[in-house]
């Protein structure tokens, strides 16, 4: 069964794919707007992650 | 002489403006939208460009198969909550991927784990990703959105 983080990377990886094809027309900014879309997604929820632990603790 | 370099530079500004309508896509940019809707990259397949519709449709359908695989709920069109209606309506971008899960019974009824809830909400947004990649095949069609 995939746990929270592979899934996360998972779900990160194909929205950045989709957005990084639609969202651009030249192959060049695709994959880079795709790789900072990745690193926002999964950025955003690592940092989202720690801020509920320090608001539990 | 000042006449015949002016005839020449209105003719190649001629070409230069019709080359673009020249290199046009000819599929209809309805015909695309629908067929990606329908199948995951399957406009960007009919404007020839096979390796967008071949990441399109990994994506989608990989998202689609990870969200049947946790157990996801299919959303059903009227059970009178509006979440419910919201999630059909998302998990209708599917397009046949969507006809299919109801017709083989795929996924849950409902949602009693937090692995399912994963799995709904990787369902849906595989739906609305597929939206967007057949508005992408339309506009590319149409010539709205420049491509190379």
């Amino acid at each position: 069964m995939i746990t929270h983080f592979p899934a996360v990377l998972l779900f990160a990886f194909f929205i950045s794919i989709v957005f990084g094809i639609t969202q651009r027309a030249q192959p060049r900014m695709m994959i880079r707007f795709g790789a900072f879309t990745f690193l926002c997604l999964v950025g955003g929820t690592i940092a989202a992650s720690w801020l509920m632990y320090f608001i539990k603790h | 002489m000042k006449l015949v370099s002016s005839l020449v530079m209105a003719t190649s500004v001629t070409a230069k403006a019709q080359a673009p309508a020249a290199a046009k896509p000819t599929t209809s940019p309805l015909l695309c939208l629908i067929a990606g809707w329908l199948v995951p990259g399957a406009g960007h397949f009919l404007l020839k460009k096979p390796i967008r519709g071949a990441l399109l449709l990994l994506s989608v359908v990989g998202m689609f198969a990870i969200g049947i695989g946790l157990q996801g709920k299919i959303h059903q069109p009227n059970t009178g909550d509006l979440l419910d209606m919201l999630g059909f309506a998302a998990q209708l971008g599917n397009g046949i991927l969507y006809v299919l899960a109801r017709s083989f019974d795929w996924g849950h009824a409902s949602v009693q784990t937090a692995v399912e809830d994963y799995g709904t909400k990787f369902i849906v947004v595989a739906g609305l990703l597929n939206i967007i990649s057949a508005i992408d095949a339309h506009s590319l069609a149409s010539g709205r959105k420049a491509s190379e």
